[in-house]
């Protein structure tokens, strides 16, 4: 492309040159021959997976069988009955093996014993296709690992596949969303990619599922860690998580008008049992919390359904929310570009519309309430 | 206290568009603006050198008129600017990327003495990786402090930090040695204004330009396009869905019908979800 004169890119997410550069071929050296696998890190943090990890064994499941290799799960976790468990999920969303990495350096998260941990193991077992979630924990783990490792990484993807040579072709928005590039890493081991958690679908867990569990040390002490934890303060309210991970979700832009108006979408979502959001601009006003922001510098929510208020469907909030089982869009505007991606729409006043949605789903609710 | 910041110039892609037959960016007139998450980093520096002395050194790698990053983060307060530029560094991916700028910042301590602090914004806007920074830092093997919400306490004797960093479910306090890396979190400090004294400052400080060599880069295949091992096969835009939304009919009807149609509407599309609804309505 030959626009992007700009700043020396920064990022795989710079689509730069056109086709004249030997890079473009796949000319694997003889190194990373026997590199064979697909990996995905189980992220656990204080005892808990984030769930990001198991929507990436359904995603590397598809991509192993793709290439007729196994597919296995990197935890790397604090002693205990946590990781026997973590373990035991693995197999059962598709994992063939595990590689386990137990000690107490990594019961909480720190770059050092964790990128030490991770490229150790990658140096010893040689994957092909390394996968994490795009998380804080993600994006700080994979671009030590990356650079320790000298191959490629592709940030916050939303597709992958196998291309016809069986190099993994990792797809993601770039230029703020507008478009989106495919990228490679043809020549280095392992591809490495980033994905957000709700980009790619969670998998049935198939109970009774089993496999293999290889044992690694991490040879480091605590002495020769240099960063210390203090302390772990745990949040007050758990929002966060809740929004990205909601059945129903109710949103709001700036068609609400002010901040007063944004007590309908509250509403509406206290009586269906769902989360709020809202597009960045009220973000930006100050009006909602940047948690509640969706979209691509916000939440990715993949709910069974999305009611989006007031919001005009930018691309940037639409990579967010096309996930969404179904999508209703209230919007006075008939052109709206929301239309053109949600499944249902209202071209109405937003004002208006919302209390009758919400009185028309207190009503069936609480008929049925009754009936049943 | 030596300080490095990162900025990186990018373009205001709140006002990119897309030509619609070539798919292409048209970038012309497409005003450009430092990160806005690198400003968040810009600040806790200045705040940090304001308490502790020393100097904030602002670096960038891009075209020639990336010095306009340069001189508007001096205008907001930064003491010097150093720009990397060489035709070498185009189409540079993260790893390369990387590599050129901590060649950099080698070069900077070389001149300026040893640095004690790098600040990264958490990511750019444009390539919005949020892998520069954490490259950076193992490159220069520095300790890696990312998604920072507060600097708690420097002890520039001790050569110690004490921060909290953002992670999940809770804030973790953490405390590590200097040399080291930070990226702030959003929203973690209030970006000052750039005063009249420093706007005149910046217009007038030399910037000192490196080229490739001159960063001590002996290697070119290392930065660029050669130095980047991922390859961009394919540039497209969004596919449109299909089909788009089916429109409640509103003529003449009145807002409680229209609500009470797009409600049947809904649960006919999704039979399950209603009765989740209902048998969780049931048991409330
Ligand atoms: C790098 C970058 C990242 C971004 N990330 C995000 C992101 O993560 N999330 C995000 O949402 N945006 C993001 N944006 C911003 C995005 O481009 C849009 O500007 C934003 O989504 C628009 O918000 P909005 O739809 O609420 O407001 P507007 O675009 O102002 O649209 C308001 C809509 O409300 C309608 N309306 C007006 N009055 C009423 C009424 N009474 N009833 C019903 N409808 C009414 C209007 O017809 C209009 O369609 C990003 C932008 C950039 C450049
Ligand atoms: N070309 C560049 N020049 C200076 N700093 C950069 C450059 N590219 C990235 N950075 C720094 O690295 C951070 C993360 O960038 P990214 O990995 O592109 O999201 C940015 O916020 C900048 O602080």
């Amino acid at each position: 492309m030959t626009e992007k004169a700009a700043p020396a890119p920064a990022a795989a997410a710079a689509p730069a040159a056109g086709g004249s550069r030997a890079g473009m071929k796949k000319e694997l050296p003889e190194r990373f021959r026997d590199y064979k696998h697909v990996w995905v890190l189980i992220e656990m943090e204080r005892g808990q997976v984030h769930p990001v990890s198991w929507e990436l064994l359904g995603e590397g499941r598809k991509l192993a069988d793709k290439l007729g290799v196994e597919l296995a799960g990197a935890l790397l976790a604090g002693p205990g009955e946590a990781a026997r468990k973590a373990v035991d999920e693995a197999f059962s969303y598709g994992a063939d093996l595990v590689y386990l990495m137990e000690d107490p350096l990594l019961a909480d998260y720190r770059n050092q014993p964790y990128a030490a941990a991770m490229t150790d193991l990658v140096n010893t077992y040689k994957p092909e296709i390394l996968l994490m979630g795009a998380t804080n924990l993600g994006r700080d783990l994979a671009g030590t690992v990356a650079t320790t490792l000298a191959t490629g990484l592709t940030a916050d993807c939303t597709e992958l596949a196998i291309d016809h040579e069986g190099s993994l072709a990792a797809t993601r928005p770039t230029f703020g969303g507008t478009l989106l590039c495919t990228i490679h890493t043809l020549n280095f081991r392992p591809q490495m990619a980033t994905i957000r958690p709700r980009v790619m679908a969670m998998p049935e867990a198939q109970e009774g599922r089993s496999g293999r569990v290889i044992r690694h040390a991490l040879v480091m002490e605590e002495s020769s860690v240099i960063t210390k934890i203090l302390d772990f303060i745990a949040d007050a309210n758990m929002d966060k998580a809740q929004l990205a991970y909601a059945d129903i979700v109710v949103a709001g832009g700036m068609g609400l008008g002010r901040p007063e108006n944004f007590k309908l979408v509250t509403e509406l979502a206290a009586v269906l049992g769902a989360e709020y959001g809202c597009s960045r601009p009220v973000v930006q006003k100050g009006w909602l919390p940047a948690e509640r922001q969706i979209g691509q510098t916000g939440k990715t929510i993949r709910p069974r359904l999305y009611i989006a208020a007031g919001i005009s469907g930018a691309i940037q909030h639409r990579v967010g929310v096309e996930g969404s089982d179904i999508i209703l869009a209230i919007n006075t505007d008939p052109n709206a570009t929301i239309f053109e991606f949600a499944h249902m729409g209202i071209v109405g006043d937003a004002l208006q519309i919302l209390p009758a949605l919400t009185e028309a789903f207190r009503r069936i609710l609480a008929v049925n309430r009754l009936a049943g | 206290m030596n300080i490095v910041v990162c900025i990186k110039q990018v373009p205001d892609s709140a006002q990119i568009r897309v030509h619609p037959v070539t798919n292409t960016i048209m970038r012309q007139g497409v005003p450009t603006i430092i990160n806005p998450y690198d400003l968040f980093s810009l600040e806790a520096a200045l705040q940090l050198r304001d308490q502790t002395g020393g100097k904030v050194i602002v670096l960038t790698m891009g075209p020639p008129m990336a010095e306009d990053a340069l001189r508007k983060a001096m205008g907001i307060g930064a003491d010097k600017a150093v720009l990397l530029t060489d035709r070498f560094f185009a189409g540079s991916d993260t790893l390369a990327t990387s590599f050129s700028l901590s060649m950099a910042i080698t070069k900077i301590a070389e001149k300026e003495g040893p640095i004690d602090l790098v600040f990264c914004g958490k990511q750019t806007i444009d390539g919005d990786t949020a892998q520069v920074g954490p490259g950076i830092a193992c490159r220069l093997g520095l300790n890696q402090l990312t998604y920072i919400t507060s600097i708690e306490a420097l002890d520039p004797k001790a050569r110690e930090i004490t921060v909290q960093r953002r992670a999940e479910g809770g804030v973790q306090v953490l405390k590590t040695k200097l040399p080291c890396m930070i990226t702030m979190l959003e929203g973690s400090n209030i970006v000052r204004r750039g005063s009249m004294p420093n706007v005149l400052r910046a217009a007038r400080e030399p910037i000192l330009t490196l080229n490739a060599a001159a960063a001590g880069i002996e290697d070119v295949t290392r930065c660029g396009l050669r130095g980047s091992p991922t390859v961009v096969k394919k540039v497209f835009a969004p596919k449109p869905r299909a089909d788009k939304a089916k429109l409640i009919d509103t003529t003449n009807r009145s807002t409680t019908d229209i609500a009470n149609d797009a409600v049947d509407a809904l649960f006919a599309a999704a039979p399950k979800l209603h009765t989740d609804l209902v048998g969780r309505a049931a048991q409330a």
